[in-house]
């Protein structure tokens, strides 16, 4: 056996560069960006976009370096190889016995999240300079985007939660900024603040789960591997140890995954996307693709040892995860029937695939589930930019498909094209990079036992294939509408019409600057699942091998015995008796783990064929029923929900958001905050008022008594006493004040002799 | 070294210079008077530091030529607007301050 002879050979070091050992500028540039952009942003040629763009370039080419350089580490390794995160930490600040370290933590995880961060980011700031030109925040909007990459790159680079929540709360904060961009508009700054609070609500969940982390596995993190409670290392090797208490990293994991719903937009906090839209539709796009809420998800993807353990994840019966991820998918995907305004379709759809990506982690397909986060990011990013782009230069600012679009195939070619892709890929059409890792999904959540959760992925790609069929179908089919159809119809102008020069235009294809993104991303979004095409056999299951952390034990020389040198050498080995790891189900014997054995399905093209048929489904009969709602008017049809009872009641649940909403604002929130307010008053009338009127009462009495008897005797009588005594030294010392300086001079002196004299008499 | 004599050489420029400060009426004499007890008393200090092989009394006194510039400065000022308002500097004349 190999694995025999690995445990008495020490290993040639894993390969490691530059780029790989200082990752961590990624997120330096962005944030150094930000701060000049701020400064003299507006003082430049191009108000600060030029920063912009030029530092997420840098960081672009940063992290495409790290990426290279991580894919040498892997082959550098062995097969069985545990490959040691490229860790650099330093001590940020010290507080009572607390080390908070800032550092990076870079794997295969972090790479691939950092490359496709990077790489949105870069293209939407290059589409927001046409998208946005003339805006009257322009600096500001560059900056905001600026930093809310940053805040992005260092969270997935953080190695210890310290970072990872500074950079969480940098997107939260940047993401407030962004989509009340146009905040003189109400409905604008309440969806701002609507996306704020809702998160926030979920990041005490993150900040309830880190501290219960740390005192939970400080000592043993400190103990074995010399490393803080907050590092991601250190959890993961500990939730892994078989350690920790049941019900405390049971309910650190419910915790943290409280603020991945908040973020992520699962079920029931997913009512702030959709709103989010109120946002610039570039914003709308790196928010829903590669940033912000796949926050969440990567930080369920981060500490999934953690959750591994705490929620039981491969245990029978399904877990919270996969529970929420599941509800999510079909609840936003049936919301998406409903919407007329073309971003909000896009916002449920990526709301379900959010829910895609949850189910898969919860099931235990881990990568498929990464893979769909990459892969997820470039089509959908092409989607909100297409739909951005057909505002922009066909419908007048309006994002609305039942008035201001239709028939748009003709004259714009390359949208079309490129939103035609990108929707095939969401669908999860065979070629196309959808295809690749939501079928990986779904396959493997049946693989893992969960076939209830398998047919609920199975109507969610139905669902999606049609509600995608509906938005193409009204947006470039059929005959043109509204502002498209050339009528200029101002009052539909949802979007803020800053740079209005060009309305007298009828609908045409937007400019290079925004097509040339568009066009980048179409291809990824064909292309990209190709990195882990698993129909076409081992060799090409590129993303596994380089981004799947190896479950196996891993010896650190380092620790072993006591306290050694920097050198690291790992030796993996198999425990006593057992040929294969035994990392996540069962107590590891000689070394750590840092991640839980997982299984993969086997492909099978008949299991693939059945999910094909169903989207093929779910777009054709879309096809035909929008084709005879919108364009023949047939009369069965229109108007049906109307007519019947039990239709009209699930649509205006639908369109009412399940009522979600109204739950929040008017029930929640209401009765939170009118029985506070009212419990408020009520304390303020009777208890603090009493209180008060009657310590007003005693101070008077008490007043009243010491006016007369202290006041008025023993103060005023030393008062009016030390003023006689005053008066009559004064009249006594009258003469000496001359006004003369000479005599001031001559009496100062002669004082101080006579001091002089004093002390050494005393002296001697 | 015969700190006698240095110590003497300072009491009696400060002798020198609170006789002229009483006894003047000139207000510039009476600055430049003032200019003599702080020079004195520099040359104490670095008597002293002299006999303790310290360098503080140094930087003492170098402090104290840097404030006596200053104080001139202010001082002289001083002179020049009474002059203007009283035209004259004779500090008898000035006895505003008779309580």
């Amino acid at each position: 056996m190999n694995l025999l002879a690995a445990e008495t050979e020490v290993l040639a070091p894993l390969a490691s560069g530059w780029f790989l050992e200082n990752a961590w500028l990624i997120p330096v540039i962005p944030a150094i960006a930000f701060a000049l952009i701020i400064l003299i942003g507006k003082r430049l040629p191009m108000k600060g976009s030029e920063l912009g763009v030029a530092s997420m370039l840098a960081s672009l080419v940063l992290s495409a370096g790290a990426a290279y350089q991580w894919i040498q580490r892997v082959n550098s390794a062995t097969e069985e190889q545990f490959v040691e995160p490229v860790i650099r930490s330093w001590s940020w600040w010290r507080s009572g016995g607390f080390d908070f370290g800032i550092g990076q933590h870079i794997d295969g995880l972090s790479v691939v999240v950092l490359f496709v961060v990077a790489f949105i980011s870069t293209l939407v700031q290059i589409y927001s300079l046409e998208y946005l030109r003339g805006d009257r925040r322009y600096t500001h909007f560059f900056a905001a985007l600026t930093l809310f990459s940053g805040g992005m790159l260092a969270m997935v680079l953080a190695d210890n939660m310290i970072l990872f929540l500074l950079g969480w709360e940098v997107m939260g904060l940047c993401s407030f900024m962004l989509i009340g961009h146009w905040w003189e508009e109400d409905a604008n700054s309440r969806a701002a603040l609507k996306a704020f609070f809702t998160v926030r609500t979920g990041d005490v969940g993150l900040l309830v789960g880190i501290s219960m982390l740390y005192f939970a596995a400080n000592d043993w993190t400190q103990e074995n591997l010399g490393l803080s409670g907050f590092s991601i290392r250190g959890i993961s090797a500990w939730a892994l140890s078989g350690e920790p208490n049941s019900t405390v990293i049971m309910v650190a994991a419910i915790a943290l995954f409280i603020a991945s719903i908040g973020k992520s937009g699962q079920f029931p906090l997913h009512t702030w996307l959709p709103d989010a839209m109120a946002g610039p539709t570039p914003v709308s796009s790196l928010l829903h693709s590669s940033t912000m809420v796949v926050a969440g998800v990567f930080l369920v993807a981060r500490l999934y040892p953690v959750f591994f353990v705490g929620l039981d994840i491969l245990g029978s019966g399904g877990n919270l995860i996969m529970f929420i991820g599941a509800i999510t998918i079909v609840i936003s995907a049936a919301l998406a029937f409903v919407q007329n305004d073309i971003k909000r379709v896009l916002a449920y759809s990526t709301v379900s695939q959010l829910g895609y990506m949850m189910l898969g982690l919860g099931a235990g397909a881990w990568l498929p589930a990464v893979f769909h986060i990459f892969t997820h990011a470039f089509f959908k990013a092409c989607l909100f930019l297409g739909a951005g782009s057909i505002s922009h230069s066909a419908s007048h600012h309006s994002f609305d498909m039942k008035r201001d679009m239709g028939g748009l195939r003709k004259v714009m070619p390359i949208t079309f094209t490129t939103w035609i892709i990108s929707t095939l890929a969401l669908c999860g059409v065979f070629p196309f990079s959808g295809f690749f890792s939501k079928d990986e999904i779904i396959d493997n959540v049946g693989n893992n036992g969960y076939n209830t959760f398998m047919i609920v992925g199975l109507v969610g790609a139905f669902m999606t294939a049609a509600y995608m069929t509906r938005a193409t179908y009204l947006t470039f089919f059929g005959e043109p509408r509204g502002a498209s159809a050339g009528h200029s119809s101002h009052e539909s102008h949802d979007d803020h019409a800053s740079h209005d020069d060009h309305s007298s235009h009828g609908p045409h294809e937007s400019g290079l600057l925004i097509t040339a993104p568009l066009m980048i991303l179409s291809v990824l979004a064909l292309g990209s699942g190709l990195l882990n095409a698993t129909p076409f056999g081992e060799s090409w299951e590129r993303m596994k091998l380089w981004v799947e952390p190896r479950a196996v034990e891993v010896v650190d020389s380092t620790y072993s015995g006591g306290p050694g040198e920097s050198l690291i050498v790992n030796v993996p080995s198999a425990g006593e008796g057992s040929s294969k790891s035994v990392c996540g189900t069962s107590t590891p014997e000689i070394g750590v783990c840092y991640a839980p054995k997982l299984e993969h399905a086997k492909f099978k093209w008949s299991k693939a064929m059945l999910s094909m048929a169903i989207v093929f489904l779910g777009m054709v009969v879309s096809w035909i029923l929008s084709m005879l709602l919108f364009t023949k008017r047939d009369a069965r049809l229109v108007g049906l929900t109307q007519r019947v009872k039990i239709l009209g009641v699930g649509h205006r649940f639908l369109v009412n958001k399940y009522y979600l909403d109204d739950l929040y604002e008017k029930v929640i929130v209401r009765s939170v905050a009118y029985p506070i307010s009212s419990a408020a008053y009520w304390f303020n009338q009777n208890v603090l008022d009493g209180i008060l009127h009657s310590i007003s009462n005693l101070t008077r009495k008490f007043s009243g008594w010491v006016y007369k008897n202290i006041d008025q005797r023993v103060v005023d009588g030393t008062v009016n006493n030390s003023a006689t005594f005053t008066k009559s030294v004064g009249t006594a010392a009258q003469p000496t004040q001359s006004g003369k300086v000479s005599q001031y001079g001559a009496l100062l002196f002669s004082a101080a002799a006579v001091a002089a004299l004093v002390l050494v008499i005393i002296n001697t | 070294m015969f700190v006698n004599q240095f110590l003497f050489l300072a009491a009696v420029l400060f002798c020198i210079g609170v006789y002229g400060v009483i006894a003047r009426k000139n207000a510039v004499l009476m600055l430049m008077s003032i200019e003599l007890i702080l020079n004195s008393v520099n040359i104490n200090l670095l008597t002293f530091a002299m006999r303790n092989g310290s360098t503080d009394g140094h930087v003492f006194a170098l402090y104290i030529i840097a404030v006596a510039a200053a104080e001139v400065g202010v001082g002289l000022g001083l002179v020049l607007l009474v002059y203007r308002n009283k035209k004259t500097i004779s500090v008898d004349e000035l006895s505003e301050m008779r309580g």
